[in-house]
């Protein structure tokens, strides 16, 4: 099989990537809504601890494209 | 308490008319509500008529006429049981000529019984033998020689009970309890007069019958003809204590009957209110893993994971628990270190947990296994509503008339609650079954869902918006309830977003798989078929829109003006026994009990003069952001109490991950556990019967758990709690549960009214309880809602990321079945195995075809995360392109395959969708071998060393 390799990996994510992905995610569900992004930037401080959200600050500065428009602008607001 | 059987008043209770009538019983004059039985009326009034197939835990039969009795002006002797009391009757239960009718009739019975009382199992507990002396009865005058039913062959299939025909009198008792009480209909009378009798269905022994060993049809047996084999075994109990199963969110209470220092059985309690005097096989008979040998009871400790354990006093296993977290702390920072509470502990040592690492830790690195269960459930609710809990209590559904059940299969998780829920469908009540799999409830005797819609795993947001798409197209919402409780503007916002063409049940159909016009009917059935009430379960918040699909359910019921009444609402059937529970004592990261966010400062000042310290205003970290952490170095000792997060957390390998880059994982649990296998320090802790205090079920119904022996382990959970807290400075002097109450009655609103003298004086309370609601609440939003005006939330369907794809070509959903419990360490311990001895994979015949697989092959299950294998179960219940498993086995690892996605808002796991493929196999997988042996290696306990 081709992609034996692939099947047998653990997956287990980074932490930087499952950062960013949890943050494009709360910003994706909250795309409907009229403030996505205030809602997202509340969210995040709500449910992140401090390092987290710092670490997802690093991340942003590093991979700028990395988050969502609607996830980065949350980040904007957010003073960690 | 001591032993007393509990009243049986011989009929239900009537159906309340709000009348009433005044008769005369044997010279008393009494007034009782109209309905009532004869011999309920004697009953109530303190008397007792002689009674043989009559039980109030069903309706009358009128069979055995052993209640005769006279009523003036009326010919003939009407039985009592089936003769309703009616005004100005006067009534004579006990006279010369009712005696000699009724020691006639019982002599017919005893003269086909076998006399062999002193050595019966039941001696002492058989109505027959009570009857028989209340009527006098002293000789039989047809002798024993003529054909009798005796010396037939006993069924001793059922692991639990032994039914012996020879000792049937045919009351048919049992067969009215496994329909009426349980719904299961499973017995069933064969034969006429003579040779009658009771048989399982289609004649098959009951191990192989359709009976799910509730205990019904054997609490009802008026003899020894179904009896417990504990009774056999052990004798007759002599004193019975109260208590709260520890097993399911229904929370049903028992009596658990002993004789001596030893339990017989648990019987269900008739006043419990959660059960009503009903239970399943879990709680009524599988509690034997609390003697298990298995059980660890001495405490221990190693210092590497890779060495055995070693066994220590409890002193040196408290004091090295401190030291090394306060080790861990000084070298890695205060955020180092961190907890987990057990949904099957009490809210009592729940909330010492969260204490403890709050205060002790001074952190809030606090979460707890609801994280994988109901997260979800509470971050919806409370967005919309503004309580994380259900609005209803289990009554409830005895007055809805349409009932949409999603992403729950009460029939297995919830039995009990089943039992009623069956009850009022009989009733007649509507029945909408949202599932990809066709559940029990969706076809099974005298029930049927009007509505199945077996949508594929994943789409529940758009299936419920398109019934929201329906339902605000139509025009069939409740305005005027909408405009008085709910925000307009909120509301029409979201009514514009569902009715968008895109949203419509035709429009979803490709996705879901569900035919639109089905989607229709059921919205307009639930919208417009009077009481609407919503029971969801696991099907619902494990996915990655959980919290979505919560807040859509919420949505629906508002728009349709159904909550804050009876017979409505929306009802998360909770997972483990205390799961509520766990939640509302703060076991969260982000919140204190009562749901208040660590951030709210009015809040922290009222734990921090009560704690006497100052307390972190930071969430702490969740449970996979934990073992993130872990594997980055950051975080570094772990405290679970009783939970199994390698078995039941998603992903197994990341689990392991995050627990091998621990420097002190301390586990503190009956048995050890899978996660045992990655700890330094094992604390034994001790069963629901060794402790006391209270479990939150899924209703919020707080109820006693009181201990009735002594915990085998030496200490009760919250004792051990205690002896970490006060080893690591805190100055902890609790003597006893009900202080921990009290501290929390102080420093929680809701529970402001719960105290121990109050949950002994009412049974159980369902908070809110407090000076605005004294009694508790038992339906919740009647006035208004908690949050004010109700809060239309708008849910965008977002798809997995968890793809299909030619690789991984099939849709894997999890679930549990009735005979089992979550991972499986308490049932697996029982005889329950009769039932599941392992998991399966259940397969559609098609998919199954495709892949030359037959029914029971061994079949490896691949992921993206892992692979596993176990044995195939073809079957129709799932749909082409769905495989279902259970996860009660460790030896399954079902969760090596299920993906770190998770919930957005909750990070609650993603168990219910995995894209997997299924290929024939001759055996376990590398990873099942390799954990077996590493689990067998970390097993390992040194031989104590002979002490000098
Ligand atoms: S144990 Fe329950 S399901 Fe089985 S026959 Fe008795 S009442 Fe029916
Ligand atoms: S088994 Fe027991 S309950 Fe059933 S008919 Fe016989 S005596 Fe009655
Ligand atoms: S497992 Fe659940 S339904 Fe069964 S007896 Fe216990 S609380 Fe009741
Ligand atoms: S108890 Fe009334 S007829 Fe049997």
């Amino acid at each position: 099989m081709s992609d034996e390799s692939e099947v047998m990996s653990t997956d287990i994510m980074s932490t930087g990537d499952r950062l960013i992905y949890m943050a494009n995610q709360i910003a994706r569900n909250l795309a409907a809504q009229r403030d996505a992004d205030v809602q997202t930037a509340e969210h995040i401080r709500k449910y992140w601890t401090g390092a987290m959200r710092a670490r997802l600050q690093e991340l942003a500065a590093e991979r700028p494209d990395a988050l969502s428009p609607i996830a980065a602008q949350a980040l904007r607001r957010i003073a960690v | 308490m001591s032993f007393s059987r509990e009243t049986d008043h011989g009929t239900p209770a009537a159906i309340a008319t709000g009348k009433s009538v005044t008769l005369t019983i044997d010279g008393q004059s009494v007034t009782l509500p109209e309905g009532t039985s004869i011999m309920r009326a004697a009953s109530l009034t303190g008397g007792s008529i002689p009674k043989l197939c009559a039980t109030d835990s069903m309706d009358s039969f009128g069979s055995c006429r052993l209640c005769l009795v006279e009523v003036e002006g009326r010919n003939g002797y009407p039985a009592s049981c089936t003769t309703p009391v009616a005004e100005g009757m006067v009534v004579r239960t006990q006279t010369e000529r009712l005696k000699q009718l009724r020691r006639g009739v019982m002599e017919l019975y005893i003269s086909d019984h076998p006399l062999d009382c002193l050595t019966c199992g039941a001696n002492g507990d058989c109505e027959l033998q009570d009857q028989a002396g209340a009527v006098g009865l002293r000789d039989v005058r047809y002798g024993y020689d003529g054909a009798t039913n005796m010396g037939q062959a006993k069924d001793q299939s059922n692991p639990y009970f032994d039914f012996d025909p020879s000792k049937c009198i045919v009351c048919s008792r049992c067969v009215r309890a496994c329909e009426e009480v349980q719904g299961t209909f499973a017995l069933t009378i064969e034969g006429m007069g003579f040779d009658s009798k009771v048989s399982p269905s289609q004649g098959e022994d009951f191990l192989g019958s359709e009976c799910v060993s509730c205990g019904a049809c054997v609490q009802a047996c008026p003899t020894a003809s179904l009896i417990e084999k504990s009774v056999v075994e052990v004798g007759t109990p002599d004193r019975a204590i109260v208590t709260t199963c520890a097993y399911c969110g229904v929370g049903c209470t028992f009596r658990a009957e002993m004789r001596g220092e030893e339990l017989v059985r648990m019987v269900p309690w008739k006043d419990g209110k959660a059960n009503r005097g009903h239970s399943c096989v879990k709680g009524r008979f599988a509690w034997g893993y609390a003697q298990h040998q298995d059980r660890i009871l001495n405490p221990m400790i190693r210092a590497s994971v890779s060495e055995p354990w070693r066994e220590v006093s409890w002193e040196e296993a408290i004091a090295h628990t401190a030291s090394e977290f306060r080790r861990i702390q000084g070298k890695y920072g205060t955020r180092s270190i961190g907890g987990i509470t057990s949904s099957r502990c009490t809210n009592e040592e729940t909330f010492l947990v969260q204490k403890l690492i709050r205060q002790g830790f001074g952190n809030n690195n606090v979460d707890t296994c609801a994280r994988v269960c109901h997260s979800p459930t509470g971050y919806g609710l409370s967005q919309t509503f503004g309580t994380s809990a259900g609005t209803q209590d289990f009554d409830s559904v005895m007055q809805a008339d349409v009932i949409l059940v999603i992403g729950a299969n009460p029939t297995d998780g919830h039995p009990v609650f089943a039992s009623r829920m069956k009850k009022r469908l009989r009733q007649g009540a509507k029945l909408i079954v949202m599932d990809p799999r066709r559940t029990d409830l969706v076809k099974s005797p005298h029930v049927e869902a009007e509505h199945h819609l077996p949508l594929r795993p994943g789409t529940n947001v758009a299936m419920l918006t398109a019934m929201a798409h329906v339902i605000v197209t139509e025009k069939l919402y409740d305005e005027a309830f909408i405009r008085e409780r709910c925000d307009w503007d909120e509301f029409t916002d979201w009514a514009d977003f569902v009715s968008e063409a895109v949203r419509s049940p035709e429009a979803i159909e490709p996705l879901t798989g569900v035919k639109a016009d089905e989607v229709r009917a059921a919205a307009r059935l639930y919208a417009t078929g009077g009481n609407g009430a919503i029971y969801y379960g696991l099907g619902v918040t494990e996915h990655s829109q959980g919290s979505s699909t919560v807040m859509a359910i919420a949505n629906l019921a508002m728009a349709t003006g159904n909550v804050g009444r009876e017979g409505v609402g929306v009802n998360p059937l909770r997972g483990q026994n205390n799961v509520q529970g766990a939640c509302d004592m703060g076991s969260f990261p982000h919140e204190f009990s009562g749901y208040r966010h660590v951030s709210d400062t009015a809040t922290r000042a009222l734990f921090e003069q009560a704690w006497g310290v100052s307390l972190d205003a930071e969430p702490g970290l969740r449970i996979p952001n934990m073992l993130d952490a872990a594997t980055d170095g950051t975080f570094k000792g772990l405290f679970v109490q009783g939970e199994d997060i390698l078995q039941s957390d998603p992903n197994t390998h990341h689990v392991a991950a995050g627990l091998a880059a621990m420097e002190c994982v301390v586990v503190q649990d009956l048995f050890l556990n899978e996660t045992a296998n990655y700890a330094h320090i094992f604390l034994p802790g001790s069963t629901f019967l060794e402790k006391d205090g209270t479990f939150t079920n899924a209703e919020r119904r707080i109820q006693r758990v009181r201990q009735v022996m002594a915990p085998l382990n030496g200490y009760a959970d919250w004792e051990i709690v205690q002896l970490v807290a006060n080893a690591m400075g805190l100055d902890w002097t609790y003597d006893h549960p009900a202080q921990i109450m009290d501290e929390i009655a102080a420093l929680t609103p809701t529970f402001a009214g719960v105290h121990y003298d109050r949950l002994e004086a009412e049974g159980s309370l369902q908070w809110p309880a407090n000076d605005a609601a004294p009694d508790g609440t038992p339906t919740m939003h009647i006035d208004g809602f908690v949050r004010g005006k109700g809060k239309f939330v708008v849910t965008d369907y977002v798809p997995t990321d968890e793809k299909t794809g030619p690789r991984f070509p099939l849709l894997l959903t999890t679930g549990r079945i009735l005979s089992h419990y979550n991972v499986g360490a308490q049932t697996r311990r029982t005889a329950n195995t009769a039932w599941h001895p392992e998991d399966r994979l259940e397969i559609h015949p098609s998919d199954a075809d495709n892949r030359g697989l037959k029914d029971g092959d061994w079949v490896t299950l691949r992921s993206r995360a892992g692979e596993t294998t176990l044995r195939a179960l073809v079957t129709e219940r799932v749909a082409p392109g769905v495989v279902y498993t259970t996860f009660h086995h460790p030896e399954t690892q079902a969760n090596v395959i299920t993906t770190d996605y998770s919930d957005w808002a909750t990070n609650c796991p993603e168990y219910k969708v995995t894209a997997v493929q299924v290929m024939a196999s001759n055996g376990p997988s590398d990873w099942q071998r390799d954990y077996a042996d590493q689990a067998r290696t970390s097993r390992r306990i040194a031989p104590l060393e002979a002490a000098e």
